[in-house]
Order: structure tokens, then C-alpha cells, then sequence
């Protein structure tokens, strides 16, 4: 029997939840580059950055969302970036912010 | 000679003691517990050097000690006056000043019922921390090996709900220095601050902030837990924001630590109602104004030690009482 369509979906939770996130991948990002840890979000990065002046790129916001495990997407948003480092002449916290873009594409590229 | 009736026997009232005594005034040490010490004597070790509380505490007391200095244990003070306090004993002491120096009370963490304090025993406070370390218990609290612990800042503080808006200053700092500890005593949990502002304004403390995240992998996420609930294999949920993706956050932890805030003595109220005390809004003494009479309260002969006025550290709370003694003794030589 066809499936009667009601014009309902199920909407995708949207809630991270670190119970079933598999947080190996996010692990050893942190353990090759512990000091992208000391992000304190300031937004510094996203404000600079090119990519992220032209589109919905945010790289705060996507390394941030890896760091949680949420890896759904993360490599392509990486893509967009550049590698122009001028995120990383303005982040307080001395990250290599280009680096983080970089060593994310490394690990996730097989995502 | 001058008499100085100090009301409480914490850092700031044994530190006042002492520099009285120095300038030849005789301070008189009024406690209401059965031993010097104050809140400093559940505490285990303090930031931002990991210090041992009782480093502070064995030197302060022995110095009151060497002085001997008088020391009513067991005994509150009922009513005050610049020239005389009523102890609980029914005594009435007569003195020529008096330093209030009876600190603060922890926030009650069960008031904030959706964390679930006093109902899960895997929900502590950091006042409990302390004292699980310094009993060697924190194990038997977090379970031989937790896989996560989560801490939450500003409990009790900056919360409108409960009628703290201050900010209690401490916590941000012993967040990070308890999650620290926790990462040493457990290298194999996951450790999650919960907090709303990082507050880091004292010397070192920016500095053991990143040491956390960086060298201790600790997860610092923006946002407030909403509640804890128990699951089926006798852990807890937690529910936040993580503000900086946007997205709601979930998790089960094997520990909950509540990081409670310091708030005003009760006491305080009657107390400025008989003397013409001020009270700030948050309910901590006034003192005269905040540049040149930190330590002054408005009204001749009372003064002000430590975290009666407002939340302080140790270090800030023995300088203050250095600063009260000051005051006093100038206070008694004009007079004289
Ligand atoms: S390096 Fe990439 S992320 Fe950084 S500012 Fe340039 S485009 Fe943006
Ligand atoms: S500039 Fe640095 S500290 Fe600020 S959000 Fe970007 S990575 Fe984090
Ligand atoms: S010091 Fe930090 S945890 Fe404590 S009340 Fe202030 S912001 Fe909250």
C-alpha cells in the first residue's frame, strides 16, 4: 500500500548530543593542534576572513562544530576557505587558524 | 588600652587581629564557630598556585596564638554598637571600635532545583569538592573511573531567579582550578565548563585559564545548563546551549559540579537596620565609598574586613583587613 503523504516531515533533531557524537576524529584534531582548545570565540577569525565576507563560510562556527563532533558538512565548509592567514594575524589566542583549516581537511576529508 | 571587638574569626578577622596588635591596640576575636578559620577551613588548595589552604590557615592561627590575642569561640554577637557588643552568652564586652568581619554565605545550590542538588547524589557543589579532596573522597563521589564531569558556573550568582544579581567573582577562577584538579585525578574523563562570562581578573588567572584548555584539553562550552535529569545507568543529563554553534547540546555526565555563588549573610539586614548601615542591593554591607573608605562603613567606629562588603579572594580579603586595622588605629588616635 502506497504511503499516504500528509505534506508532514520528520524534522532532523538538532540538538548535539555528545552520547552519540564519535568524538575519535574531533580527539585527534585537538591532540595534533592542542591549542586550537584555547579558542575563547571571539570571532576575530570570522570577522577577518575573506571567505567568510562573501559567503555563509564561518570558520569560528564550523571548527567549533568539529570540536563537538558535529563533522556533517565541515570539509566542504573548509573548501570555501582560501588559505589567505589573516585570520591568523588577528587571533589573540596565537592559533594557526590556517593550520586548524588545513589539518580539519586532512582528517575529515574521507568523512 | 583601646579595645577593638572584631566580629568573626576568618582570614579577615585574624589578619585585623594581628596588625591591631602590632600598633599596640588590643583586638578582641569574636566566633561563632568552635575554631578560627572561616569558610578557609573546608577549603583544599587555592588558586591560582594550588596552594594549600592550610598553608594560610596554620600561619594565621598560629600567629593569633604567639599574640595571644583573645578569642571568643562558640560566641555570636547578638547586637552591636561602635562602643559595645552583646554575645550570644549574654555578656556584654565594651570596646572602643568594632571591625565586622563575618564574611559570607554559600548560595544553597537545592534552590536551584533543576540541577537536581541534594536529589542526585552525583550532583556536588565546589564547597563539597573541597572538602571530598581534603577527605580523599572524591573518587567514591565521581566513581573509580567518570568518563565525563561537567562544572557550572554561576550558580547562585548573576541569576535574577534567585535574587543574586552580583557576580560572586570566585567561581570562574575555582572552575577552572577544580576542572584542572579533576583532569590530574582523572586523565581519562572528559572535563565540560559550563559558563555564561569567563571572569578572569586576578594575577595568573588568564594564564591557568588557557593552561586548562591547552595543556588539559578541559571543554570550555558558553551556555548554561537548563536542568539534569537522571538516566537509566545512573548518570546525569545535561542540556545546554552551546551558544557559539547556535545549536542545543546534550550530554551524559558521571559528576555534576555546581560552582555556588557567595552571597550576603542574612545577618546583615538587622544588623544595618540598629546601626544606620547601608546595604548594597545584593545585600552585602555598603562601606563608605568604594575609592578612599573601602574599608570605612559611614558610621564612626565600625569598620569593615573581607567579604562582608562583597566577594573577595583571600588574598584581597588579609590585604582589606591590613587596610581596616589602618583605620581603626587612625580612627582611635584622632579620638584620643
Ligand atoms: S585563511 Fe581561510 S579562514 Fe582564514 S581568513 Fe583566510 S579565508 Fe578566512
Ligand atoms: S580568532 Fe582565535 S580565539 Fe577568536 S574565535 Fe577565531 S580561533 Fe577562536
Ligand atoms: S566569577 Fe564567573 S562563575 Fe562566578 S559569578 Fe562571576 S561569572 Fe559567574
Amino acid at each position: 500500500m502506497a504511503a499516504i503523504h500528509f505534506g508532514y516531515t520528520i524534522s532532523k533533531p538538532r540538538a548535539i548530543d555528545l552520547d552519540r557524537n564519535n568524538l575519535r576524529k574531533s580527539d585527534e584534531i585537538l591532540r595534533e593542534m592542542p591549542e586550537l582548545q584555547t579558542c575563547i570565540g571571539c570571532g576575530s577569525c570570522t570577522a577577518v576572513c575573506t571567505a567568510g565576507n562573501l559567503t555563509e563560510f564561518n570558520f569560528r562556527k564550523v571548527h567549533t562544530l568539529v570540536r563537538r563532533g558535529e563533522y556533517q558538512g565541515a570539509y566542504e565548509e573548509m573548501n570555501k576557505c582560501m588559505l589567505c592567514g589573516k585570520c591568523r594575524l588577528v587571533c589573540p589566542r596565537g592559533i594557526n587558524t590556517r593550520g586548524v583549516v588545513l589539518l580539519i581537511k586532512r582528517k575529515l576529508g574521507d568523512f | 588600652m583601646k579595645r577593638v571587638i572584631i566580629i568573626g574569626g576568618g582570614p579577615a578577622g585574624m589578619q585585623t587581629a594581628l596588625c591591631l596588635v602590632r600598633r599596640g591596640i588590643e583586638p578582641v576575636i569574636v566566633e561563632c564557630e568552635n575554631e578560627l578559620g572561616g569558610k578557609l577551613r573546608n577549603w583544599h588548595v587555592l588558586f591560582p598556585t594550588f596552594t594549600p589552604a592550610s598553608d594560610v590557615l596554620t600561619e594565621l592561627r598560629r600567629k593569633v596564638r604567639e599574640n595571644r590575642i583573645g578569642v571568643h569561640l562558640s560566641t555570636s554577637v547578638e547586637t552591636f554598637t561602635d562602643r559595645q557588643a552583646t554575645l550570644s552568652d549574654g555578656r556584654v564586652l565594651t570596646c572602643d571600635a568594632v571591625v565586622v568581619a563575618t564574611g559570607f554565605t554559600l548560595f544553597d545550590a537545592r534552590i536551584k532545583e533543576e540541577y537536581g542538588y541534594g536529589i542526585y547524589d552525583k550532583v556536588i557543589t565546589s564547597a563539597d569538592l573541597e572538602r571530598l579532596f581534603n577527605e580523599g573522597r572524591v573518587v567514591q563521589a565521581a566513581g573509580e573511573h567518570p568518563r565525563r564531569i561537567a562544572f557550572l558556573h554561576c550558580v547562585g550568582s548573576r541569576d535574577e531567579k534567585v535574587c543574586q544579581q552580583h557576580c560572586s567573582r570566585v567561581c570562574c577562577v575555582t572552575g577552572v582550578k577544580q576542572a584542572i584538579e579533576m583532569r590530574r585525578l582523572f586523565p581519562e574523563a572528559d572535563v565540560f565548563n559550563f559558563y555564561m562570562d569567563i571572569r578572569m581578573f586576578g594575577p595568573g588567572y588568564e594564564e591557568l585559564y588557557r593552561e586548562a584548555q591547552q595543556r588539559y584539553g578541559i571543554h570550555f562550552v558558553r551556555g548554561r545548563i537548563s536542568e539534569a535529569a537522571p538516566t537509566h545507568d545512573n548518570r546525569l543529563q545535561i542540556k545546554a546551549e552551546d551558544t557559539l554553534t547556535g545549536r542545543p547540546l546534550r550530554m551524559s555526565v558521571d559528576l555534576l559540579v555546581l560552582l555556588v555563588g557567595m552571597r550576603a549573610n542574612d545577618q546583615n539586614a538587622a544588623w544595618a537596620a540598629d546601626n544606620g548601615l547601608n546595604q548594597a542591593p545584593s545585600g552585602f554591607l555598603q562601606p563608605k565609598d568604594l575609592f578612599l573608605g573601602n574599608v570605612r562603613s559611614g558610621v564612626e567606629g565600625i569598620f569593615y574586613a573581607g567579604t562582608v562588603t562583597a566577594p573577595k579572594t583571600i588574598g584581597e580579603t588579609v590585604n582589606e583587613a591590613t587596610a581596616a586595622a589602618d583605620a581603626v588605629a587612625d580612627y582611635l588616635t584622632t579620638k584620643a
